[in-house]
């Protein structure tokens, strides 16, 4: 029945056309590249006020050209890459996490759909699609790209020839192969109530009001998922990866200027793709009959990734042992009793 | 036309790959270039249509030679070159050369008695119509294959519990908390 009517949804819209595609990539690619430099000054500032200081005052208004001041920093420090490190390998890992972090994001709705107006030239009347690329099996595909990412801490770890480089590559490997269990069962539960893996099916499914959320039904799951994509996106308590007190910066010890930047942008990315399939699959997604749809939506996501900031300003990390113990035998027992109670409801 | 391109282009893109793996002496390279020819065969699921078998590739192959990783950075220092200990090249090139040789035959074999009656060709399974991707793999999974999906499961079982029992043994024993200085500072206490 769902599918049903997405499919009627789906005729109703416009023409995709390649040229829309190519709009909505380049859109994804400089919005969220914006939004991962605005992010790092939102970090600051929340912190900052959690913890009792100002945060950055001096640069700008409010500290606000702070993020201008340390783009330009980014941009013209030196690239240095070790003279003993694999040198290939050291150069493409962070392109490797920037570039699986914004194709994760090809599959998610991103903004409203919308047609470029005819005033316009050369672009004039293109629709630009919400989703850049409508798989019916959108989740897993966002899932198995987050996957992905990971090799580009292991790899970086890996090939700089440094000791906290390779302790940083070794905790990425523990890390992804704890919660990654965790992350596919919490979000199969759902998955099994909707019959679907398509996010428009996940949104159609709640859309009768605040008490048809997913997170009504699968309170368990959402709570799992969350922690999991706590690990996933390596924010606080999970940031074992390149924990300053402990590994100096674990696998980003020998980057700098850009290299370093794009590891930075694929973790802001990768936390705006998880805040957006939390708000779909469990919050309810975006109300596709009223107009203001897409602000509730983007209100979710803004909540997420406060969230997320709060999480890092009030609790320590845990250690790597602490978070094999915690997915191994605690969340993922939790995580299969959840979706044996689902199974079990189902079938009554 | 766009499926005869992206043909071509995965298929150049994973034997180099892979070739980059079989030949390369540095584990880096040999690992890097499996993990990417494994995810770039999802690309052939996805141009034929099969999205989910496709996605299934990807996520199976990153965790997996995930777990590889961690093996080669235990046992080598990943920015070396590695000394091979090859005793007889000459007869690993005819057994490589032969196999290879064999499935080519076989696929040549079948592709000329298919074109001889083109007609004959049809899936054994065919897709349902109306019903998406991961449907159509679950219906055959659970009918037609259902015994083979039910060993494998068992397979996975008896491999799960013998690791258990291989690590097992002193899984009460923590590995970062040095038991012994515990004891030092205990004796330390005692003296004074």
């Amino acid at each position: 029945m769902e599918t049903t009517l997405a499919q009627h949804i789906v005729t109703d819209l416009p023409q995709v056309t390649a040229l829309g595609i190519i709009i909505k990539a380049i859109i994804i690619l400089a919005v969220i590249s914006a939004i991962a430099g605005f992010g790092t000054y939102i970090e600051r500032k929340v912190l900052a006020f959690m913890q009792r200081r100002l945060g950055p005052m001096h640069v700008g208004p409010f500290g606000l050209l702070q993020i201008a001041a340390d783009g330009i920093k980014l941009f013209t420090k030196e690239d240095i890459i070790p003279q003993n490190a694999n040198k290939f390998i050291f150069m493409i890992a962070p392109i490797i996490t920037a570039a699986t972090a914004f194709i994760a994001l090809s599959s998610v709705p991103v903004f409203p759909d919308f047609t470029i107006p005819e005033f316009i030239p050369l672009l004039g009347g293109v629709f630009v699609p919400s989703i850049a690329s409508d798989l019916n099996i959108g989740i897993l595909f966002v899932l198995g790209m987050m996957a992905a990412g990971l090799y580009g801490p292991l790899l970086a770890g890996m090939s700089q020839a440094n000791k906290w480089g390779i302790i940083g590559a070794a905790r990425t490997a523990v890390q992804f192969l704890s919660y990654e269990v965790v992350t596919g069962l919490s979000i199969l539960a759902p998955i099994m109530l909707v019959g679907s893996l398509s996010f428009v099916d996940f949104n159609n499914y709640q859309q009768e009001g605040v008490l048809s959320w997913m997170i009504w039904q699968q309170p368990v799951a959402f709570v799992l998922f969350l922690i999991a994509g706590f690990a996933e996106t390596n924010r606080t308590p999970f940031d074992l990866l390149e924990h300053e007190a402990e590994v100096v910066s674990g696998y980003a010890t020998e980057y700098s200027g850009m290299r370093w930047g794009m590891f930075f942008i694929g973790e802001y990315a990768n936390m705006i793709t998880i805040s957006i399939i939390a708000s779909i699959v469990f919050l309810g997604g975006y109300d596709s009959a009223s107009m203001f749809g897409w602000l509730t939506i983007m209100l979710k996501i803004a909540f997420f990734f406060f969230l997320m900031l709060w999480v890092r300003a009030a609790w320590p990390h845990v250690r790597p042992d602490q978070l094999m113990w915690l997915c191994w035998k605690v969340l993922m027992p939790l995580a299969l009793v959840n979706i044996l109670i689902t199974a079990i409801v189902m079938m009554v | 036309m766009y499926e005869l391109i992206a043909f071509y282009l995965f298929s150049a893109l994973i034997i180099g790959l892979f070739l980059v793996t079989v030949m390369s002496k540095n584990i880096l390279y040999a690992m890097t270039s499996l993990a990417a020819g494994m995810v770039l065969i999802s690309g052939f699921f996805f141009t034929l249509g099969a999205d989910f078998l496709g996605v299934v590739q990807l996520i199976v192959y990153v965790g997996a030679i995930m777990a590889l990783y961690s093996f080669a950075m235990m046992f080598f220092d990943a920015t070396k070159d590695i000394k091979e200990k090859n005793t007889s090249s000459a007869l690993v090139f005819l057994l490589g050369g032969m196999s290879a040789l064999v499935l080519v035959l076989i696929f040549v074999g079948l592709n000329q008695a298919n074109l001889a009656h083109p007609d004959a060709i049809t899936a054994l399974y065919p897709m349902t119509e109306g019903v998406g991707n991961a449907q159509d793999v679950g219906m055959v999974l659970f009918t037609k294959y259902l015994v083979p999906f039910e060993v494998a499961a068992v397979m996975l079982l008896v491999a799960m519990i013998a690791g258990i029992i291989l690590a097992g043994k002193k899984m009460d024993d923590s590995l970062t908390e040095d038991l012994g200085a515990d004891e030092e500072i205990m004796i330390v206490k005692d003296k004074k």
